[in-house]
């Protein structure tokens, strides 16, 4: 399907100039974007328009200037001499996308790592990451510290709860979401009312942590003990004899009480691993199952013998997915608690450290504990795209 | 083998069904609430709008000790009722009839409760009308004082919502897919790397970005604006987008794309006439995907639309309540009903469309 295939040899002048200027197309696309957007967005600062018009204005005039430079630039370069658009025009395409990830994702990999390794003050004046002759000097200033973030890091008290409690939340929240999820499919294929179950609880999938951390503080609402208990959690518990907790917050039953945070995750991504595993299941082969049933074995034995080896790279998948997501957990827990409680994990110190605490250098340290965190599935992933995707 | 098979229906449908209502409390709970009194909300579970049985007095004796002629040292009969004046004083119970002694022995009086079914209806829109269009309210404390509440302009908050979360969608879709277009039918040097990093960048966790985009911001002069909410989100989502978008349309029919090649047309003809019309199901299913994870986002919101109140997005106002008015379960309840509404409607209308692009995207970082 390429007509670019037959193409001469290029010169190496030729090369270098088609390399320049791919890395221009790639890069003016979004800059001349972005002065679109500001261009639009400084106009609409200064008008008295109302609300609703603002909103209307901003996404016709962002999304039609990005599309209309597209086109523009598209057109540019098929005005070009033949071999010139073959050379330039995939860069049209593709260049916006990569300067933006390069942007916005892989240099803060090495902007946050550098910042990590200075203290609380940052860099000094005149530091930059892509100047390397002032990495020398930037050693020399007192603000440099190397890895003393990291050893802090480990050695108080600070991440020691955070990683305790993260591990808490992989192994009882991602086990949980998993084992329900797959509870839920397996009784939901073979019930009549599967549609309905399913999207009830697939629901909470919709609704914000922050939403969700309403529901459930109210869940979890505490009266004195005495009056109505408002709170469902409260209120069995008075019925069955007990007294009255602040389940989430209560520091006497610490660390267990995240189990009462990690909770609401379970509700809320149980739905998740459903969907995933019924699509799963309805691909097992139905001859599969009569011949274990034909043999007499039990529905007990036919899920652990035939149907679990069977989705085993589901439960993988989604296992994974749930542990990088409880690894990143913020919301939910910066609303019910705010890391109070002994309740912190990584993301709401981070959270802590780099915005309230104002200590770039130890959020940034640890930002980058975080992603080492996931660099196991990382790895994983790339070997997979290596052995499975085609032309790649 | 016929009942076997009945019971194990049984067993599957109640065990299914136990799961359903216990995922449902909790949202049932704050629905309920929502159309609550205030008073009530802080006075008696939301259960109560369902019949239930409910202890309501049905007549007071005064000065028993005379009207009824009782004596209060040994065991007496009230209203059918036996027990000694210390049972009294605690309440004693007998069929529907509970029967309690109040103040002492001489001058006490006589309470008999009957128990009855009964239901809490007293619902209201007024809390919305507070939430959303920002009306002072007036509520009464359980302990009988009353305290002015100020009213939450959630209005403008939800078209803030819009504003950050249309073009957070819109965007990252229309680059992603000319990158996934180049990857999946043009050859060009560097293929391989950049679909590498497009891989790898789909765990990388956004907060490695948040301190340096938030200095970039800061240079730029556009922190606390829209703009950086849409460019955050664009720069978040693309990765996850154009992988997406790329495992589409490298399996879209070679012989069609090659047949308009055959025919003259260039790339960006086959990509706007062809491509994007054959991948709408895919577009769709990240457009949902993203669209509620950008309504539902906290972190990037709060980090950089931060404190100017005129900005903030639901579920920062929604967070700000939780913070300043913790207790105060009618703003709370129909705040948080106000963020869920449009999401939910989403949710359930397109929800094939979101399951495709959940079951294809379970890996983003």
């Amino acid at each position: 399907m390429q007509q670019i295939e037959a193409k001469a040899p290029e010169s190496a002048g030729a090369k270098l100039v088609a390399l320049i200027l791919r890395v221009a197309l790639a890069v003016a696309i979004p800059l001349i974007a972005f002065w679109v957007l500001y261009q639009g967005f400084l106009f609409l600062r200064d008008s008295d328009a109302p609300k609703a018009v603002i909103v209307l204005v901003a996404i016709i005039w962002g999304v039609g200037g990005v599309a209309a430079l597209y086109w523009i630039f598209n057109w540019l370069v098929e005005q070009l001499p033949g071999d010139w658009t073959a050379r330039l025009q995939p860069f049209v395409f593709v260049g916006p996308a990569m300067a933006i990830l390069i942007w916005y994702l892989t240099l803060p990999v090495y902007r946050t790592f550098w910042l990590s390794l200075f203290d609380r003050d940052g860099f000094p004046v005149g530091f930059s990451v892509f100047k390397p002759w002032t990495w020398i000097t930037g050693i020399q200033s007192p603000s440099f510290v190397g890895f003393a973030n990291y050893t802090n890091l480990f050695t108080e008290r600070l991440l020691q709860e955070a990683l305790r409690n993260n591990l808490m939340w992989i192994v009882f929240g991602s086990t949980l979401s998993v084992v329900t999820g797959l509870l839920v499919a397996t009784l939901a294929d073979r019930s009549k009312s599967e549609r309905v179950s399913k999207t009830l609880i697939f629901l909470p999938m919709a609704i914000s942590f922050v939403g969700a951390g309403v529901i459930w503080n109210f869940m979890y609402e505490v009266k004195p003990p005495g009056e109505a208990q408002i709170g469902v959690f409260n209120a069995i518990v008075v019925a069955l004899g007990g007294s009255p907790h602040p389940w989430d917050k209560w520091v006497a039953i610490a660390p267990w009480n995240n189990l009462f945070l990690i909770l609401i995750v379970i509700w809320l991504q149980t739905g998740f691993s459903m969907v995933l595993f019924s699509a799963a299941l309805k691909g097992i082969p139905q001859e599969l199952m009569e011949a274990g049933r034909v043999d007499g074995a039990s529905e007990l034995r036919i899920f652990f013998n035939i149907m679990l080896p069977y989705i085993r790279p589901t439960v993988i998948t989604v296992w994974t997915t749930i542990v990088i997501f409880t690894l990143k957990i913020f919301d939910v827990v910066w609303v019910m608690t705010g890391g109070q409680f002994g309740t912190h994990v990584i993301a709401t110190q981070f959270y802590r450290q780099s915005f309230t605490a104002r200590n770039s250098g130890i959020g940034s340290a640890i930002a980058i504990v975080l992603l080492l965190t996931v660099v196991p599935v990382l790895a994983y992933n790339l070997r997979q795209l290596r052995e499975g995707q085609e032309g790649f | 083998m016929k009942r076997q098979k009945w019971s194990g229906i049984i067993f599957v449908n109640g065990f299914l069904l136990l799961i359903v209502i216990l995922w449902s409390i909790p949202t049932l709970g704050l629905l309920v609430s929502s159309f609550r009194v205030p008073f009530d909300i802080q006075t008696s579970g939301w259960w109560t709008v369902f019949p239930h049985r409910e202890w309501q007095t049905v007549a007071v004796i005064e000065n028993p000790r005379e009207t009824l002629g009782v004596d209060p040292d040994t065991v007496m009969e009230i209203e059918g009722v036996f027990g000694t004046f210390e049972e009294f004083r605690e309440g004693v119970a007998s069929g529907d009839l509970q029967v309690t002694w109040i103040g002492n022995k001489r001058i006490g009086r006589v309470e008999v409760q009957e128990e009855v079914w009964t239901v809490n209806w007293d619902f209201t829109l007024q809390n919305y009308q507070t939430v959303i269009f920002g009306r002072d309210t007036e509520i009464q404390n359980p302990d009988g004082s009353s305290q002015t509440i100020p009213g939450q302009d959630m209005q403008q908050a939800f078209l803030n919502s819009l504003a950050v979360s249309i073009p957070s969608t819109v965007i990252p879709i229309l680059i992603a897919a000319f990158a996934a277009y180049a990857f999946a039918w043009m050859k060009f040097p560097g293929r391989r790397w950049f679909f590498i990093m497009v891989v790898a960048l789909l765990v990388v966790p956004l907060q490695i970005a948040l301190v340096p985009i938030l200095s970039d911001y800061n240079a730029l002069g556009i922190n606390g604006e829209f703009l950086s909410v849409w460019l955050a989100h664009t720069g978040f989502g693309l990765a996850l987008a154009t992988y997406l978008l790329y495992n589409y349309m490298s399996t879209l029919p070679r012989e069609t794309l090659e047949s308009a090649f055959i025919d003259g047309a260039s790339h960006f003809t086959v990509f706007t006439k062809l491509v994007l019309p054959l991948s709408v199901p895919a577009l769709a299913s990240f457009a949902i995907f993203q669209f509620l994870w950008v309504w539902n986002d906290y972190l990037v919101a709060l980090v950089f639309l931060g404190v100017d109140p005129s900005k903030k997005v639901l579920t920062q106002r929604l967070a700000d309540l939780t913070g300043t008015f913790g207790n105060a379960w009618h703003l709370l309840t129909a705040g948080a009903f106000v963020t869920m509404i449009l999401p939910m409607i989403v949710f359930i209308v397109l929800q094939r469309y979101f399951v495709r692009g959940l079951m294809a995207g379970s890996v983003k970082g």
